[in-house]
């Protein structure tokens, strides 16, 4: 299980335009390219210091190349990151305010808590 | 010594800039009576006359990341550049650049580290809008130094609250030792019960409203036991997935003080979650 690289996955994809559409566009394509040349970039670092060791579980990898955001909750992504970067994705495909994100609570309401951990 | 002007706790709603400016079918119903709040509530602020903002927040993964993670985090730097790409894209917040106050920050790091909190720093801090949200309703002009102070709130594991507490006491009593004189406010934003990318978000109301009917009581009444007694960091799921913000809710009534009501009250129940206004005077009726 490699919640910390998800978090990683969702954080830097949502925090550059670029990344965000392309996501958008073709998930499973960015989620390889991003495996193979981002995942081990530590972030304050030069490229050549980074790490050797980070890849997702298939599960993750496949959650993520789906969009499969109630998977990403199950694995135990960080539920900020998760929302933030959907609406981002997807809030621009539904007419009225807020639908993508209660569609999202929907899609979750067999949860109770507990909730899936978080913590890292 | 400085004079601690006020104490102010809010919580911090990223949609007001967008609804309090929106025109015609783009404003929301609620918005003229949210736009009245406020503008009551920044009045307790600009009674004080403040001359330095001390302003506790929480970085929302923005800056800070789980590679490099502190719990409790000063900024000391000369300006701070505000608000994000995704705070742009998602609630419409402007680009914002503030002033810092270096002689204040460095204090309250020396200071804060001598009495038993190792506090990390930040000498280039760019503010997210648990900051500036509270500058856009209390202080809109932004014209104050700010000493930004960030709490981990967001990613486990986290201090307990009554470190929360612990600390908004250190800052209350450092400020008031500080030797200057200015008159500081501090002004620090939580959250109450909060979820976010969960079954229960963005529901009519906050998604625990009888949390935030106890939570808002034992703030306006200063009732540290009460809170202390019921929160935990276990706890604090139950009310919603992101309701460890109100730890930071927590720090502000140490700030304020153990049994210290609070001079000014105010709140309004939104969708998604209960706002909540809160303002101590530390000077006393002279200063209201």
């Amino acid at each position: 299980m490699s919640k910390y690289l998800v978090n990683k996955f969702l954080y830097t994809v949502d925090r550059d335009p670029e990344l965000v559409e392309r996501y958008r566009e073709d998930p499973r394509g960015t989620v390889t390219w991003w495996e193979t040349e981002r995942a081990n970039l530590i972030l304050s670092c030069p490229g050549g210091e980074r790490s050797t060791w980070l890849e997702f579980t298939g599960a993750e990898r496949e959650a993520l190349a789906t969009h499969d955001y109630v998977g990403l909750f199950e694995l135990g992504a960080h539920n900020f990151l998760t929302l933030t970067l959907f609406i981002a994705l997807f809030e621009r495909d539904y007419e009225e305010p807020l639908a993508f994100q209660r569609e999202y609570a929907a899609r979750l309401s067999h949860w109770t808590v507990p909730y899936p951990d978080i913590s890292t | 010594m400085a004079t601690v002007a006020a104490v102010i706790a809010s919580t911090h709603h990223p949609f007001y800039y967008r609804a309090s400016t929106a025109a015609g079918a783009d404003r929301p119903p609620f918005a003229d009576e949210w736009v009245a709040k406020i503008e009551a509530f920044r009045e307790t602020l600009t009674r004080a006359r403040p001359d330095v903002l001390v302003m506790v927040g929480s970085d929302h993964f923005h800056q800070l990341w789980l590679d490099n993670m502190p719990q409790f985090l000063i900024g000391k730097a000369p300006c701070y550049d505000a608000n994000w790409y995704n705070e742009e894209r998602e609630f419409g917040l402007p680009r914002m650049f503030l002033q810092g106050h270096e002689e204040l920050s460095g204090y309250l790091l020396r200071e804060g580290m001598d009495a038993g909190f190792d506090l990390a720093f930040s000498n280039e801090l760019r503010i997210d809008h648990s900051i500036t949200c509270p500058l856009i309703t209390l202080r809109p002009e932004a014209d104050l130094p700010i000493v930004p102070i960030y709490t981990n709130i967001f990613a486990p594991p986290m201090p307990q609250p009554r470190r929360f507490v612990e600390l908004g006491r250190a800052i209350r009593r450092l400020v008031e030792s500080w030797p200057s004189g200015q008159r500081v406010a501090i002004i620090g934003t939580g959250h109450l019960s909060l979820e976010l990318g969960g079954p229960r978000q963005f529901g009519p109301q906050g998604p625990d409203p009888e949390f935030d009917r106890k939570a808002v009581e034992w703030i306006s009444s200063g009732d540290l036991d009460s809170a202390l007694a019921e929160v935990s960091l276990d706890s604090l799921w139950q009310p919603g997935n992101a309701t460890h913000g109100f730890m930071d809710f927590m720090l502000m009534m140490g700030a304020a003080g153990a049994g210290v009501k609070a001079d000014y009250t105010d709140s309004l129940d939104l969708f998604h979650t209960m706002e909540a206004y809160f303002t101590w005077y530390p000077e006393g009726a002279a200063a209201r």
